[in-house]
C-alpha cells in the first residue's frame, strides 16, 4: 500500500503542486495523465523519494524501481552488470534470464553505447523489473520513441506488470497509453497542480 | 597502435638530436656534455649501487606524497564538489594553498616537523592536494544527477554508488589529476631533497651542483626522467585506455 498526501510543492516560491493525495493498493497501476510542464515529473521524484524538499507524506515500500524518460544506464558497465550492480543480491543465472525476457539475452556483454535506444530502453526496464519491485514508478517510459519500438516497449510493460504485479505509479501525457495499461487514471490539472 | 610508440619514439629521438648538436655547438664537456658521454657515468654509478639506492629512494617519497594528495585530494574534491555548502566554506582555503609557494611549505613543514622524513612528504603532499581537490570538484560538479537518482531509488549501497556509479565518471578528471600530478610532485621531492635529505636524487643534484660537476647532475636527472616516462607509459597510459575502454566500444 503506498499512500501520498501532498500538502504543497513549491520551486523558488512559486507553487507547483498543491493539496495532491492518493493511495495505490497492492498490485494496482494508477496512471497520471496531464499535459507537458504542469509537474507529474515532479510528483513523481517526490513520491520516488528523489526529491525530499516538499510539505506532506508519503509511505513507500522497501523494494523500489524507477524508469526515467532516458534510459540512464551506467555506460561504463555491460548490460548484464546494469542489472547484477544495481540490485546487489541478483545473480548472474536470474539477471540473464530478465535479460531474455526483454529480448536481450545476447547482448549480455555488451556496453550500453553499442545498444540501440530501444534495446537500452528494454534493458532499463529490465533493469526495474529484475528486483522484483513493490512500487515501480516510470516517467513517460514511451515518449520519443517511433510508434513500432513504443508499441513494443509497450506490450513488453504490460506483460512484466502482469506476471510481477507491482504496484505501478506511471505519468504520460498520451491518453490511449494511461486507458491500455492502468487500471485508474489520476489526472493533474491547473496551476498550481491539483488533481482533477 | 604503431603511431601510438612510433610518434612519441620519434619525437624523444629529435629532442636528443637537438641535444648532440648542441653539445657539439658548446664544444665544452664542462657546461653541456654530449648524451654519449654520459652513458660510461650512468652504467659505473649504476654498478656501484648508489644510482639504483638514490633512485629507490625519490620513488618512495613520489609513491608516499603521490598517493596521499590523490586519495585526500579526491575526498575533499568530491565533498567540495557535492556540497556547496562545503565548497563556499573551504574554497577561500583552497586559494591560500593554491598560491602559496612550494618552497615555503617545505621550509615550513622542516622547520615546524623537524627534518625527517614526515616533513618532507607532509610538505609534497600539501603542495599537490590543492590542484588534485580543484580537478576533482570540477569532476563532481558534472556528476549526473540522474544517475544518482537512480542510484538513490534503487538503494545501491555506499561502496556500489561508489565504485560504479560515481568513480567511472570522475575517472577522466582523475586520470588528469594523476598525470598533471605525478609531474608536479617528482620535481617538488627533489627541491625537498635538495633542501633537507641526505639521499635521494635531489641530495645528488645538490652535491654535485655544489661541485659544478654538470654530467653527474644530468646523469642522475636523466635518469629519473626515464624511470617517470616509463611510469607514464607503462602504468599511466594502459590505465587510462583501459577506463576510456566503454566509450571506445
Amino acid at each position: 500500500m503506498i499512500d501520498v498526501e501532498i500538502r504543497q510543492k513549491a520551486f523558488n516560491g512559486v507553487q507547483v503542486l498543491c493539496d495532491v493525495a492518493f493511495s495505490i493498493a497492492s498490485g494496482e497501476t494508477v496512471a497520471i495523465l496531464g499535459p507537458s510542464g504542469i509537474g507529474k515529473s515532479t510528483l513523481l521524484r517526490i513520491v520516488a523519494g528523489i526529491d525530499t524538499a516538499f510539505d506532506g507524506r508519503v509511505t513507500r515500500p522497501e523494494r523500489m524501481a524507477i524508469v526515467f524518460q532516458e534510459p540512464t544506464l551506467l555506460p561504463w558497465r555491460s548490460a548484464l552488470l546494469n542489472l547484477t550492480l544495481v540490485h546487489e543480491g541478483l545473480g548472474d543465472a536470474a539477471a540473464r534470464e530478465m535479460l531474455a525476457k526483454v529480448g536481450l539475452a545476447n547482448k549480455a556483454d555488451q556496453f550500453p553505447g553499442q545498444l540501440s535506444l530501444g534495446q537500452q530502453r528494454r534493458l532499463a526496464l529490465a533493469r526495474a523489473f529484475a528486483g522484483q519491485p513493490e512500487l515501480l514508478i516510470m516517467d513517460e517510459p514511451f515518449v520519443s520513441l517511433d510508434p513500432e519500438t513504443a508499441e513494443t516497449m509497450l506490450a513488453l510493460t504490460e506483460a512484466l506488470i502482469a506476471e510481477a504485479r507491482p504496484s505501478t505509479l506511471f505519468v504520460t501525457h498520451a491518453r490511449p497509453e494511461a486507458e491500455r495499461l492502468a487500471d485508474r487514471i489520476l489526472e493533474l490539472r491547473g496551476s498550481p497542480a491539483r488533481l482533477a | 597502435m604503431s603511431d601510438r610508440v612510433s610518434v612519441p619514439a620519434a619525437s624523444l629521438i629529435g629532442l636528443l638530436i637537438l641535444w648532440v648538436v648542441a653539445a657539439a655547438l658548446t664544444a665544452d664537456p664542462q657546461i653541456l656534455p654530449s648524451p654519449v658521454s654520459l652513458l660510461g657515468p650512468i652504467w659505473k654509478e649504476t654498478l656501484s649501487g648508489k644510482l639504483p639506492y638514490h633512485l629507490g629512494q625519490t620513488l618512495i617519497r613520489v609513491a608516499w606524497a603521490f598517493s596521499l594528495a590523490m586519495l585526500l585530494g579526491l575526498v575533499l574534491g568530491l565533498a567540495m564538489g557535492r556540497s556547496e555548502r562545503l565548497d563556499r566554506w573551504l574554497d577561500p582555503w583552497l586559494v591560500v594553498f593554491l598560491n602559496l609557494p612550494a618552497l615555503v611549505l617545505i621550509v615550513l613543514c622542516y622547520l615546524w616537523i623537524g627534518l625527517n622524513e614526515t616533513a618532507a612528504i607532509v610538505a609534497v603532499t600539501l603542495n599537490k592536494i590543492p590542484n588534485v581537490t580543484t580537478v576533482i570538484r570540477e569532476g563532481a560538479r558534472s556528476l549526473s544527477p540522474d544517475l544518482d537518482a537512480m542510484a538513490k531509488v534503487y538503494r545501491m549501497g555506499f561502496v556500489a554508488r561508489m565504485r560504479h556509479v560515481l568513480l567511472p565518471q570522475l575517472a577522466p578528471f582523475i586520470a588528469a589529476a594523476a598525470r598533471s600530478g605525478i609531474a608536479v610532485i617528482w620535481k617538488i621531492v627533489l627541491v625537498v631533497e635538495f633542501l633537507g635529505r641526505s639521499n635521494g636524487i635531489g641530495f645528488q643534484i645538490h652535491l654535485y651542483f655544489q661541485l659544478f660537476d654538470v654530467r653527474m647532475v644530468l646523469v642522475y636527472a636523466l635518469s629519473f626522467i626515464t624511470v617517470m616516462l616509463i611510469v607514464e607509459w607503462a602504468v599511466l597510459q594502459p590505465w587510462e585506455r583501459r577506463v576510456r575502454r566503454w566509450r571506445a566500444a
